[in-house]
């Protein structure tokens, strides 16, 4: 009897509530993602021992949230998931001690963490005993970050301190008109400062995945998601002693890809290089992260004779594939991640360079474009970069080239390794000659041309030995599994530090 | 501000536009934070403005009065504390664009001078 009120949660009325709102309960939430019959619960009879306004009289089943471990896929995790019809799935001293626990569990286990957050925030009558709770989960959250991975999932409101748990977590799922983070809400922004907005434009879920790069992972309904997480849980290994379970191998679907007729021989026209890689990754399988973010760089998993890979490649269908303050820090973190799991890395290179701008000068690109430098050379995961055309100037030393350490670089033939374009270069270069040439257009045009017979090839670059090996873009599967396969005992030391002191 | 943008040469079959880089032109699309990109102004000292949103609670000086840097503007009220206002120059009030219990944004002109 005491154990079927518990498990009710907030009562059939807050139930049906949580229903009209479009969302599951937090108990519907995890049996969804979970295996079937995996999950196990505890803390279920824990309670609050607040006393001020009243609180001793009020029974809050489980303070609020539901903690637990299941499997996914046979993949075992830590999971917990607040549950907003117990008093707004709120946070108060003994909710934060059981995700504090499982936290807990997860690190000693060494297994994954799984955060499904849908809470009003702190348990105001609880005061300070809340934010110490918050303290608490955001200290765990730093401490397992790149030892174990962690997953929040965000399926409800998820505002002012609560947003840092799932900030300092490797990736956040949001959902369409469920999710909503902020750290001030739309009525503190009225009366602080009379601007009025709604919760989904301030914080929705198409903000966090489209302008402030705050969500991994967007997805049309709740369902959706647990399946984007399921699927992710395949690429990952448990924790950062071990490499993600390999899968059957597969070739590409090449009747699909075929990347001659992706690729246009004008480098100044675009295509979707996600193609290339659907190309040349095992049954042309890319799980794409931060789709939406920053698209003029593109980040995700994929896998290379059934061992995963992160890869990492330039867009050039988006701003023509320059790095810029969002898309360095898009790629850094990614990079960081793979590095912390295991996770070889392929980067695929066609960019023009860093995005020329006042906007993009102030906004701090020096320090946003260091940390893509930065991410690279801490790595000491096999590094293999493809160069498919254009490779200029800082952006071609920062997209993992030969001088950041890379394991090999590969090029096409239609690679163009060059301190800038053509056109800039020839101003700069021929600049008197053009200026006092009698037909100056022509005479540039020629020296243009000159400037590409000369530079705007893989060869100068390959002669110094910065490219291992020029080759067919047909071949490079094959030279990418065979590089992959011989690093796959590599082992690099770095300098023992207690940690660097990366350009955040 | 530097355009790299030309939106008039459009490729025909697609929604490609052309972008220039250095002096080379690629085809390519741009993304809503590009086309949402505030152009740069250059700062004025002329013109005094809310480093923060707040309520303006008290206004000191009236127009055609000379300022210096030690003269107090205004009051700023915002996340509780009542923030002074000077000016970085020496000159005379030429317009105030606020009163006393008015909200203003970050970067609203509050008082000009000249």
């Amino acid at each position: 009897m005491r154990m079927q009120n518990v498990l009710q949660g907030g009562g059939q009325k807050a139930i049906e509530k949580q229903a009209a709102m479009g969302k599951m309960t937090a108990r519907e939430r995890i049996i969804s993602l979970l295996d079937p019959n995996s999950f196990h619960e505890y803390d279920l009879f824990v309670e609050h021992a607040a006393r001020d306004f009243d609180m001793d009289k009020k029974q809050l089943p489980g303070d609020g949230v539901i903690t637990g471990t299941g499997t996914i896929s046979g993949f075992p995790v830590c999971i917990f998931a607040q549950d907003f019809t117990v008093a707004g799935g709120s946070l108060g001293l003994m909710h934060a001690r059981k995700i504090t626990k499982i936290m807990d569990h997860a690190m000693n286990l060494k297994i994954p963490l799984i955060g499904i957050n849908d809470s009003g925030g702190a348990r105001i009558q609880e005061g300070v005993n809340s934010l110490a709770g918050y303290g608490e989960i955001f200290y765990r959250n730093t401490l397992a970050s790149g030892v174990i991975p962690q997953i929040s999932v965000i399926l409800g409101p998820c505002a002012g301190g609560a947003v840092y748990s799932p900030a300092l977590t490797d990736f956040v799922f949001v959902v369409d008109k469920i999710s909503k983070m902020f750290i001030t809400g739309p009525e503190v922004i009225k009366s602080v400062l009379g601007e009025e907005i709604s919760m989904e434009e301030l914080g929705g879920a198409r903000v966090h995945s489209e302008i402030t790069g705050n969500a991994h992972f967007f997805a049309e309904s709740e369902t959706d998601c647990f399946e984007q997480i399921k699927k992710l849980m395949t690429y990952i290994p448990w924790n950062n002693t071990k490499k993600a379970d390999p899968f059957p191998k597969k070739a590409p679907k090449i009747r699909e890809f075929r990347i001659s007729e992706i690729i246009p021989t004008d480098p100044r026209e675009p295509y979707d290089v996600r193609n290339v890689i659907r190309a040349i990754s095992d049954d042309s399988d890319f799980f794409e992260i931060q789709e939406l973010f920053a698209a003029n760089i593109v980040i995700g998993f994929g896998r290379m004779n059934g061992q995963t890979v992160g890869f990492v490649a330039n867009q050039p269908m988006v701003l023509a594939g320059v790095l810029d303050v969002d898309s360095s820090d898009k790629a850094a973190r990614f990079i960081r991640y793979c590095n912390a799991f295991n996770i070889p890395l392929v980067t695929l290179v066609d960019l023009p360079g860093y995005l020329p701008g006042i906007d993009q000068e102030h906004a701090g690109v020096i320090r946003h474009g260091a940390k893509i430098l930065y991410s690279y050379s801490e790595a000491t995961v096999p590094k293999v970069t493809v160069i498919l055309r254009k490779a200029y100037g800082g952006g071609y030393i920062a997209m993992c080239s030969r001088h950041l350490h890379a394991d090999f670089v590969f090029a096409w033939p239609t690679a163009e390794i060059a301190v800038m374009g053509p056109e800039g270069a020839a101003n700069i270069i021929f600049r008197s000659e053009i200026m006092n040439a009698e037909n100056p257009d022509e005479v540039r045009r020629s020296k243009v041309e000159e400037y590409k017979q000369k530079f705007a090839n893989p060869y100068v670059a390959a002669a110094h030995g910065y490219i291992d090996a020029v080759i067919e873009p047909d071949e490079t599967r094959r030279f990418l599994v065979h590089a992959l396969e011989i690093s796959s005992q590599k082992s690099e030391k770095s300098p023992e530090k207690k940690h660097g002191i990366p350009p955040f | 501000m530097e355009d790299n943008l030309n939106m008039n040469n459009q490729n025909q079959h697609e929604q490609y536009v052309e972008f220039m880089i250095d002096a080379d032109v690629y085809k390519t699309t741009v993304n809503k934070m590009y086309t949402l990109r505030k152009p740069y102004e250059a700062p004025d000292a002329r013109k005094v403005t809310s480093f923060m949103p707040g309520t303006i609670q008290e206004v000191f000086v009236q127009p055609g009065q000379e300022v210096t840097p030690a003269t107090r503007l205004c009051i700023l009220e915002a996340m509780k504390m009542k923030n002074v206002i000077f000016t970085t120059i020496t000159g005379k009030v030429k317009d105030i664009n606020v009163s006393p219990g008015q909200l203003v944004p970050k970067n609203f002109v509050l008082i000009e001078l000249e």
